[in-house]
């Protein structure tokens, strides 16, 4: 029973990762219509980079903020020099193409600087302790992410929904023509999706080195999982993202602790009922 | 005026015959011009661009954008390991090619007409995620469940196939027999894709990427010719799996990999995507080319990935589009 607990927290708090990267990507995906295999990459960057900066300035919280910005700033600077190039309706494979480009370029990068070993990042002391749960010793560590993701999840919907910007940003998905002909930039708003996709991406890194250590190939474990929660969920929508990731994060958590060798196939027969249902997703539009 | 269009279309048909006997006794003959390793890099590059055309029945001539093309590739090598390997973890079952050919196109077939059937549910993005997402769940199998795969090792000990008619026995383990048989059934795969793309199935996969909905109109159940290609595409990806893993005699994961799906995607599209040629053009180089710079370079991610960059941003239709091109322009 007790273990029943501690792996259903644990799925929640893999859930909240998830829902961090998937929202990243889905926002990528759904308002730029543009598919992002470096999306892992980002992820991957984000962990490392704090890495490194909380062994130098040895604050996990300074980490938290900066390199965020800092993967975020060079995710746009990407979509202004590159990414804008490959913009179009039946252009989709060059985009694979070319962000495959960038993830192999990035495990090149990572490999020189950090190396093939496993990195582990220390838990950030302030939450270094656990509190019991149902007489189950719970780390405070995963508790705080369920909050991190819980808050991110409502931020997002707060933006989506209530501001201006989310308007506009909802308004481009169903016809981006008129949204640039009503006077607006539309190329900035590219430019910031991609920034902020690429943030959350490197949001979820610094949280998530804690919890699974930093290794070679982890950037590409990361994005099928992420894939499969925005396939589930459905492209574009915060709603799919989050159930999406719930869905995913558990079967993956429970796959693993009880048919480790063919968890993520579970996953795969996941996707595959949802899609007989629903073709487009939980949340998708379901035509195009 | 038709005078002179009938010559040049003679001579362009001599000049073709000339150049396809020029090819025929150059093949036929190489394993006594060149030596073992340029043999062994031949038979790479067929077998590659086995692989390169079948995936470019999908995304040249249907339009389907399939990014887990590997998982077929890997299933072939790990069928032909599983019925033919002497090894603790396989059958070792037959080593005759008539009866592990058939059971490979069946084993691949079936479970590309079940991957199939649900993936081309959804269309374009959707496909291309759900096909990524089955290839690295096989690749997340075959590297976890090492009892039965082997793990990261990969299943070894995969014999070159012989052909017994029971009177008459002839093994294909020497690397110029290998290298023959290899080259007969890329003559095989090519000029059978060539008559199935100018056969009404064909034609109908044509009308699909151009306008789905009136295909639909017409009366073509769309589907039906989607699942059709992508089986078929699937066997020929066992296939050219099959023999990779017979040349090396070893099945490894790394054959289900998405780096080997995205590999197969640009030899499709550097060559030039919806041309028959062009998938063997495409390999050719990207067997070719990292030959030549890994003596320079270890940093082969790095080199692929500018490649991929640069490619993109430079030449989004491959070397047969640039070629295509200029050939309009000079007439």
């Amino acid at each position: 029973m007790n273990d029943l607990i501690v792996q259903s927290i644990n799925s929640i708090v893999f859930s909240m990762l998830l829902f961090i990267m998937a929202a990243g990507l889905s926002l990528i995906f759904g308002h730029m219509n543009f598919i992002n295999l470096a999306h892992g990459s980002f992820y991957v960057l984000g962990g490392y980079i704090g890495y490194t900066m909380i062994s130098k300035i040895g604050s996990y919280w300074m980490a938290l903020i900066i390199v965020p910005i800092l993967v975020g700033l060079v995710g746009a600077t990407i979509e202004f020099l590159f990414l804008r190039r490959l913009y179009g309706k039946h252009r989709h494979l060059e985009q694979v193409l070319f962000t495959m480009g960038l993830a192999l370029i990035t495990a090149d990068i990572i490999r020189s600087n950090w190396g093939t070993y496993v990195v582990t990042m220390q838990t950030p002391l302030l939450l270094d302790g656990s509190i019991s749960i149902l007489d189950s010793q719970f780390p405070l560590y995963r508790l705080a992410v369920i909050g991190i993701g819980l808050t991110i999840a409502v931020a997002l919907w707060i933006l989506m929904q209530r501001t201006r910007l989310g308007i506009i940003l909802r308004a481009g998905v169903f016809d981006r023509n008129l949204v640039s002909e009503s006077g607006i930039n539309i190329q900035a708003i590219f430019t910031g999706i991609f920034g902020l996709g690429s943030a959350l991406a490197a949001l979820a890194g610094v949280i998530g080195a804690p919890l699974h250590s930093l290794y070679p190939g982890l950037q590409f474990e990361i994005l099928v999982l992420t894939l499969a929660v925005v396939i589930v969920g459905g492209l574009g929508s915060l709603q799919g993202a989050f159930f999406g990731s719930l869905l995913i994060g558990i079967a993956d958590t429970f796959g693993k602790a009880l048919l480790p060798e063919i968890s993520l196939f579970l996953i795969f027969a996941l996707m595959a009922i949802v899609l007989l249902v629903k073709p487009r997703g939980l949340f998708g539009a379901q035509s195009n | 005026m038709v005078e002179r269009l009938d010559t040049m279309y003679q001579r362009l048909l001599s000049r073709k015959i000339l150049v396809a006997v020029i090819i025929v006794v150059l093949a036929v003959a190489a394993p006594y011009l060149a030596n073992t390793y340029t043999i062994s890099l031949l038979i790479e590059v067929l077998i590659f661009s086995i692989f390169a055309m079948s995936l470019n029945l999908l995304v040249g001539y249907t339009g389907l954008p399939s990014f887990g093309h590997a998982a077929f590739f890997g299933l072939g090598a790990y069928i032909i390991a599983y019925i033919s390997g002497v090894n603790d973890l396989t059958l070792s079952f037959t080593n005759n090619i008539l009866l592990t050919l058939p059971i490979v196109i069946i084993g691949t077939g079936i479970i590309a007409l079940i991957v199939g059937s649900l993936a081309l549910r959804t269309d374009g993005i959707y496909f291309l995620m759900i096909t990524l997402a089955f290839a690295q769940m096989l690749f997340s199998v075959a590297m976890r469940w090492s009892a039965v795969t082997g793990g990261s090792d990969g299943l070894i000990g995969i014999p070159r196939p012989e052909i017994d008619l029971g009177v008459w026995k002839y093994s294909f383990e020497s690397r110029t027999a290998f290298y023959y048989f290899v080259v007969t059934t890329f003559v095989a795969i090519y000029f059978g894709l060539h008559n199935i793309i100018h056969s009404p199935f064909g034609l109908a996969l044509k009308g699909i990427k151009s306008n789905q909905m009136r295909m639909q109109a017409l009366g073509y159940k769309t589907l039906h010719y989607k699942i059709g290609v992508f089986v078929l595409a699937g066997v020929i990806a066992g296939i050219a799996g099959m023999l990779l893993a017979q040349f090396y005699w070893h099945a490894s994961p790394e054959n289900l990999y998405w780096t080997m799906s995205g590999q197969a995607l640009i030899m499709v599209i550097l060559g030039g995507v919806g041309t028959l040629i062009g998938p063997v053009i495409g390999a050719t180089l990207m067997r070719l080319l990292p030959n030549i710079t890994s003596t320079y370079t270890n940093n082969w991610q790095s080199y692929m990935g500018i490649m991929l960059i640069v490619f993109v941003l430079c030449a989004p239709n491959g070397i047969m589009g640039i070629l295509l091109k200029k050939l309009k322009n000079n007439r």
